[in-house]
């Protein structure tokens, strides 16, 4: 053991730092491996492009409204009015060497930073790893998308271009429809009326600073929780709520997840030196009094504009004061309402289902119908409002008519989401169904065998050992039980209306869900019957027929 | 299978703290046999998979050097034009040099973890989260020992005047922020418009005469008191224009509907109204001549321009304010006043 000790340097650190106590279970703590683990990385990863390229951006960017007349060299502006933002875009743009690259690469390191948040959270969402004890993490991680959302927003505002300043303009508009503080609000926000020249100073603040800081923050502690918590991981053949099964951090993750980091890094430089993105120049400066048609916001703002765009016009005049219901209800009310239903999740589930246990063990979306179908429903509103958002192109491209577009959305937002989660709640069961088939009755070989008695019957195949405990290494879910009305002494049950609709709730939840095979049934399934023959392929009948059903 | 379920146990709320037994109905069997890679057991494959890997790694250090040397070679103007490929060659060679020297790194790194080192499974027990009864105990006592020290149950009367202070102490963080902006004291109902101001092209700055303007023309414009506010001072220009951007129509009188108190406010069938979308303030551009509809970009609200300008499609609710013309003496249009409403977006206390 002499031989094992830190290098003068890495001692000298240890004896201040104290590392030295947890690097051996740090250095070989364990995570799972899996695809879908790996889209926390990229929402990681790019969060930190941003913090590098953001950073070069901000030694050549003059957060000002101040008016000049431009003479850089893009000759197409040359001589124009435009603020002091718009004009050193340009520069960064024309001028700096990289600086569109470095412009570039913020940008769809931007649009991929809350794209990859929110494909990890429908991956959270949809193998439940979000229950106890993670449902703070989700939380957490939910408030993270929430202010990139912000942040991306406010940052596409900086450079004051026309595109950007339409969106703040209306930004501005929907403030203003807030009952009794909406005017204020906007005088405080914009430095009086808009845009007067105070947004982009404050802007820029709160985009370099305050909401990274947060960001940073918020990280950092999600990222503790992961370590604290460990890793969730799949069900599967030794894997068990009790351990974690995986590669280890040294060498192994180090490679793989630093590796990942410098591809995810390379392909957004790639984007950013291939394909054009947020090209200012076309857009020309802020003009309050001018927009371009087909204007979009970027992705993520989609679903808001979409929301406000299919509202029809209601509006309320009485004593004095004006209800904005067509700003209220699709800019004020359903986007809060959505986020708030989606951030709280995992405890609605958790009081409807009564589970008070840790899980670390993943749930295949298939085996929880009804939170799939949930998912489901809410990405097919959120789906719809986004088409909303893009109603004018979507008219355009495909030739139809603009106000059949936004009628068949008005409709569609309510019905779509009831079908999405009917139609996948089927599909769930099906899958399920199909599994038990397939731990019961083994593969269907393809392969039909005539009897010496003339009967046909098809040859089934069992499955591993280890398939079939992967299968069926799940929970018995079952609705939760309330119990009786009364005790033995007659005493009614407390809370007992709120605990009838739990129990309701609960029986939605699990009631049509298919339970795994029982032991008994498996054996009876693997004794019984010529039916469905469990036979062993004889050596001329290739194993390509028996896979190519597999799924 | 689901009609079963009537047989099966259920869970009562009494359970719930149970570990569920998921290793039935067929016992766990453990971690399936580790495979041995073909780098795992022929060294010439491995020996392949190394010369790959360093070969990524050394042509990053050349695209790397690249990227320098482009950065100082290639003229900050040079455009590159091959195919699809179009745009700045500086911008382009940095980020394709770079990026790709990025991507080769990374991809050599996973290359190595996946294909050399170690790939056998190994496993790490978990712990429950929380504190063990023991420890749960000793925290309680701890934290009882200093409640007790600081007698902070005891002495009520530091507690409350000490919870009153807290709880008001962030009250200046707030009030400090009242002059983030002025109040908006009447400043959304007024425009720059008033009696007699000329109305101008919002391009070329010129007075318009009725004649000037034909059946089924849209010129945007603008009132003549705004170019001269841009010297002045360039926000109260910007604030200025966002309210006082019109869209000046003529329209076949025949095809006009007027609304009831409007009557002379049109001049030969040309009408004015504001630019701004009663919705959330885009300005509104896009006119259909044969339907005198005006479409707002943003959100689609479409208004009939030949009917008071009232809302026939999309979010906005009310019809665009229109601004009352009439001719002045050497026969340009002019505004008889501001405009009678707020223009823009609602807002609460608009009425």
């Amino acid at each position: 053991m002499s031989e094992n000790k830190f290098v003068p340097p890495v001692k000298w650190a240890d004896e201040r730092l104290g590392f030295g106590k947890i690097g051996k279970s740090g250095l070989r703590k364990v995570f799972p491996d899996h695809w879908s683990f790996m889209l926390g990385e990229i929402a990681l990863y790019s969060f930190i492009i941003l913090l590098l390229t953001g950073t070069f951006l901000t030694f050549w960017f003059k957060p000002s409204m101040g008016e000049i007349e431009y003479q850089g060299s893009y000759s197409l502006l040359k001589g124009l009015h435009m603020s002091e933002a718009y004009a050193s875009t340009l520069d960064i743009s024309f001028d700096v060497r990289g600086g569109l690259l470095m412009r570039q690469i913020h940008h769809w390191a931007a649009v991929l930073f809350i794209a990859a948040m929110m494909v990890h959270l429908l991956r959270t969402f949809f193998t439940g790893a979000f229950r106890k004890p993670r449902e703070l993490n989700w939380v957490i991680g939910f408030t993270m998308l929430f202010l990139g959302i912000i942040e991306g927003f406010i940052g596409y505002g900086l450079p004051d271009d026309l595109l950007s300043g339409t969106g703040l303009r209306i930004t501005q508009g929907m403030i203003g429809a807030s009952p009794v503080i909406g005017t204020y609000l906007n005088f405080f926000i914009f430095g009086g009326e808009f845009p007067g020249d105070d947004m982009v100073p404050r802007f820029f603040i709160v985009h370099v600073l305050l909401i990274p800081g947060l960001i940073l923050l918020l990280v950092s502690v999600h990222l503790f929780l992961v370590v604290y918590h460990k890793h969730t991981q799949y069900a599967g053949p030794g894997r068990t709520e009790k351990n974690v099964v995986g590669y280890p951090l040294f060498p192994v993750y180090t490679a793989k997840a630093g590796g990942f980091f410098f591809v995810v890094f390379g392909v957004t430089a790639l984007m950013g030196a291939l394909l054009q993105i947020n090209p200012v120049w076309l857009y020309g400066p802020y003009n309050p009094a001018e927009v371009t048609a087909g204007s979009q916001p970027d992705w993520y703002m989609g679903w808001l504009e979409g929301s406000v765009r299919i509202m029809p016009g209601f509006e309320s005049h009485f004593w004095g004061i004006t209800l904005s219901w067509n700003l209220i209800i699709p800019a004020l009310l359903i986007p809060p309402a959505f986020v708030t239903l989606v951030a709280l999740y995992p405890f609605i589930e958790g009081w409807i289902t009564g589970d008070k246990r840790e899980h670390h063990l993943l749930d295949r979306p298939r085996n929880m119908p009804t939170r799939t179908g949930i998912g489901a429903a809410f990405i097919t509103f959120y789906g719809l409002l986004w088409i909303g958002g893009g109603n004018d192109l979507i008219a355009t491209h495909f030739g139809i008519s603009l106000n059949h577009v936004t009628w068949f959305l008005r409709f569609a937002v309510f019905l779509g989401p009831v079908l999405a989660f009917w139609v996948t709640r089927r599909i769930a069961i099906s899958l399920q169904r199909a599994d038990n088939d397939r731990i019961l009755h083994g593969l269907e070989s393809g392969i039909i065998v005539r009897s010496p008695e003339g009967s046909y019957s098809e040859k089934h195949t069992p499955i591993s050992n280890y398939e079939a405990y992967e299968l069926t290494a799940r929970e018995r879910e079952l609705p939760l039980d309330i119990g009786p009305e009364t005790d033995d002494n007659g005493v009614r049950a407390p809370r007992r209306a709120l605990n009838k609709l739990r129990a309701r709730l609960s029986r939605f939840y699990y009631a049509d869900a298919v339970q795994k095979p029982t032991h008994e049934e498996i054996e009876e399934a693997h004794s019984h019957g010529h039916e469905d023959e469990v036979l062993e392929l004889t050596d001329t009948e290739t194993y390509r027929e028996v896979t190519s059903d597999r799924s | 299978m689901s009609d079963d379920k009537v047989n099966l146990p259920a869970t009562t709320a009494d359970e719930e703290h149970s570990q569920v037994q998921v290793a039935e109905p067929i016992p766990d069997p453990g971690i399936e046999p580790h495979e041995y890679r073909i780098t795992d057991v022929d060294p010439k494959a491995a020996d392949r998979v190394e010369r790959q890997i360093a070969t990524m790694f050394g042509l990053a250090t050349v695209l790397v050097l690249g990227a320098c040397v482009a950065y100082f070679a290639i003229p900050r103007d040079a455009q590159i034009e091959f195919g699809p490929l179009a745009g700045n060659a500086s911008n382009m060679t940095l980020g394709l040099t770079f990026g790709l020297a990025l991507f080769l790194i990374g991809a050599g790194a996973i290359q190595w973890a996946k294909k050399l080192m170690v790939d056998e499974e190994i496993i790490e027990e978990r712990h429950p989260g929380g504190a063990s009864p023991a420890q749960e105990a000793a925290t309680v006592e701890t934290w009882k020992l200093g409640v007790a020290e600081s007698g902070f149950g005891r002495r009520k009367l530091i507690r409350r005047s000490m919870l009153g202070a807290l709880a008001v102490v962030g009250l200046p963080a707030i009030v400090v922020l009242r002059d983030l902006g002025p109040l908006p004291g009447r400043a959304l109902y007024h425009t720059i418009w008033a009696k007699g101001i000329r109305v101008v092209n919002d391009v070329t700055d010129r007075p318009i005469k009725p004649s000037d303007m034909i059946v089924g023309q849209l010129v945007n414009a603008a009132p003549a008191n705004l170019a001269a506010l841009q010297e002045e001072s360039p926000v109260e220009y910007q604030n200025s224009k966002a309210k006082s951007a019109v869209i000046v129509v003529r329209i076949k009188p025949s095809e006009i509907q007027t609304p009831p108190g409007r009557e002379n406010w049109g001049v030969d069938g040309i009408l004015c109204y504001s630019k701004i979308c009663t919705h959330v303030g885009c300005p509104i551009s896009l006119y259909e001549q044969t339907t005198h509809h005006v479409l707002c970009p943003c959100h689609q609200s479409t208004f009939d321009l030949a009917d008071g300008a009232k809302v026939i499609f999309g979010p906005a609710a009310r019809p665009l304010p229109q601004l009352p013309l009439a001719v002045d003496a050497e026969g340009y249009l002019v505004a008889q006043s501001d405009f009678t409403e707020p223009v823009g977006p609602s807002f609460f206390e608009r009425g």
